[in-house]
């Protein structure tokens, strides 16, 4: 498989953890102006992918490229420069105010919120927060916003970097579908900015129909990989689940329910 | 906010020259009152100055690695660990043999606790975990001052420890001053460019990296600086607790509670705190002058009380 197009891309990625195989020899190519989905069962590594992609973690064996070079060998600086990462859960330690949290995403960028911001930070703070549906919550600490708007704010940080990769790891879990629309249509956004996006969900009905393709990982491995209708189909996620689907379709989208064990 | 807490730290400096047994030396107009001023009231009130900085600093700082706002030098047992090392640097002879042997003992054991104490208790964990690892090392750095003190042939070594421990600048000279003071500038210096990272560790340690921070050199330098400035401060001054809780506590609300933004007045409030505390020992009509850390003890302790009930309350709540 060429790597050499993709924006970041894994070659025989290994991770242990301990004697545990968390991934076994994982090939995965993500193209720029994509919503990639990574979905499985839990425990099948789909976190520890998003972390190798975003350098937090290093390879046992095998390379992470961002444009076909090496992530490891890429400055701490360029690698924050090019990659945004929104974990899991992602909180804050003290009542900082919204607009302070996400201009924490431009310091790739070289500001310091001691000093006032550039004109190019704070538009990159302002456009973000537009993005987010956030720009009433600005002013306000982040203890004191609800847990969705929170997840709104801390969304509003990953996007004001602006990089060419954007990681999303599980951003809809706990969240309203409501909240969780809105959500995976401002990854579709951030995928027409020609950002190359990938996310963790759980949700395979949202993961059809937001995704360009979808990633099935499954015991450490790549159980399928394709567009919606190819890596939902019956029989790939009964086994990667271990549980009955009823393969529903909706204006031609699948949208598979889990059925019974 | 800086400018007026500035004005407020030269005031105080200004005042800490004045006030004592002979008011306004200088207005004596003789030798004598000039040499209170430059041999006693200046290296006291320098003192004052440079160790409240740097407690204040160092509380801000550690707390904002930490992610916790009961991190502070006294509390979590890096200060008994410098006053630990001095002791042993003090009763082997090494100080007398050479100067520099006290703040370099110092330092040395403040950086180990500060390195235990990232060792043990992983960044962002809970306040109990981290108050319960201060108990220990604490309590570890006073059980071996006891030991080194009972092998010790000096009869009066406790005596004297113990009210050195207890924390005070008076009878400092200019020779304290000197091999102390640019250890607490050159920690001060070290740490006071961090504060974007500290800002990037609001959103936890895996955030901070993504967004560029390098984590493992962050908390060498932090060790350093923080093993600089307590070190060295505690060796000539003994253990002045809580200032570096105290400060950091009454700046973060006015600031947004963004950790970077603590660094440089904490240091100031840190400054004021302690030039205030030993005016105000000088002034209490106390038989013998009251222990400059024993008054910082008196006055900071409720803010601990009261920062774990916060603490303890926001937990809850989540």
């Amino acid at each position: 498989m060429s790597t050499t197009g993709s924006a970041i891309s894994v070659r025989g990625l290994v991770s242990r953890r301990g004697h545990a195989v968390v991934l076994d020899g994982i090939d995965l190519a993500f193209e720029a102006g994509q919503v990639t989905a990574i979905v499985g069962p839990n425990g099948a590594g789909k976190t520890t992918l998003l972390r190798h992609l975003a350098g937090l973690d290093a390879p046992s064996a095998g390379e992470v490229e961002l444009r076909g070079q090496p992530l490891a060998s890429l400055g701490a600086a360029i690698r924050a420069w090019s990659i945004a990462y929104l974990p899991q859960a992602a909180s804050a330690y003290w009542p900082l105010r919204a607009r302070d949290l996400v201009a924490l995403g431009r310091l790739p960028h070289g500001a310091d919120l001691s000093r006032p911001l550039k004109a190019q930070d704070a538009q990159a703070v302002q456009r973000a927060l537009e993005r987010v549906d956030g720009m009433r919550l600005s002013e306000r600490p982040v203890d004191t916003l609800s847990q969705g708007e929170r997840a709104r704010v801390m969304m509003a940080r990953a996007l004001s970097t602006e990089a060419a990769v954007f990681l999303a790891d599980e951003p809809v879990a706990s969240l309203d579908p409501a909240y969780a629309l809105e959500t995976m249509t401002i990854l579709r956004a951030e995928a027409a900015r020609n950002a190359c996006v990938i996310v963790v969900l759980h949700d395979l009905g949202l993961a059809a129909r937001f995704a360009d393709r979808i990633v099935v990982l499954a015991n450490s491995k790549v159980a399928a990989d394709g567009p919606p209708s190819v890596a939902l189909a019956a029989g790939v996620i009964e086994a990667a689940y271990g549980v009955t689907f009823r393969h529903l379709t909706v204006d031609g989208i699948p949208q598979p329910v889990a059925w019974e064990r | 906010m800086n400018r007026w807490l500035l004005l407020l730290v030269a005031a105080l400096f200004l005042l800490s020259l004045a006030v004592g047994p002979a008011w306004w030396p200088w207005r004596l107009g003789t030798e004598v009152g000039w040499a209170i001023v430059w041999e006693l009231r200046l290296p006291r009130a320098t003192l004052g100055l440079l160790i409240g900085g740097v407690l204040g600093l160092s509380g801000a700082v550690l707390q904002g690695w930490l992610r916790n706002p009961l991190a502070e030098p006294g509390v979590i047992g890096v200060s008994a660990c410098a006053g630990f090392a001095a002791v042993c640097a003090f009763y082997s002879g090494l100080a007398a043999a050479f100067a520099l042997a006290l703040p370099l003992a110092g330092i040395a054991g403040a950086a180990i606790a500060v390195a235990l104490l990232m060792g043990a208790v992983r960044s962002g964990t809970g306040t109990v975990s981290l108050l319960l690892m201060g108990v220990a090392i604490n309590a570890i750095a006073a059980a071996l001052i006891s030991l080194v003190l009972a092998l010790s042939p000096n009869p009066f070594a406790y005596q004297e420890i113990s009210l050195w421990l207890a924390g005070s600048i008076v009878d400092r000279d200019l020779r304290h001053l000197a091999i102390a003071a640019p250890f607490m500038v050159v920690g001060a210096v070290i740490v006071l460019g961090v504060g974007r990272w500290l800002d990037a560790l609001s959103l936890g340690e895996d955030t901070a990296r993504s967004l560029g921070a390098d984590t493992k050199s962050l908390g060498l330098r932090l060790t350093l600086g923080v093993g600089l400035m307590v070190g060295a401060a505690t060796s000539v001054a003994g253990v002045i607790g809580f200032v570096g809780l105290i400060a950091p506590h009454l700046i973060r609300a006015r600031v947004g509670f963004r950790p970077g933004a603590t660094l440089v007045p904490s240091m100031l409030v840190g400054a004021a705190l302690v030039l205030g505390a030993d005016i105000a020992v000088r002034l209490l009509p106390t038989a013998s002058e009251l222990q400059l850390g024993v008054f910082t003890s008196l006055v900071g302790a409720p803010f601990l009380v009261r920062a774990v009930r916060k603490a303890h309350a926001a937990w809850l709540a989540t």
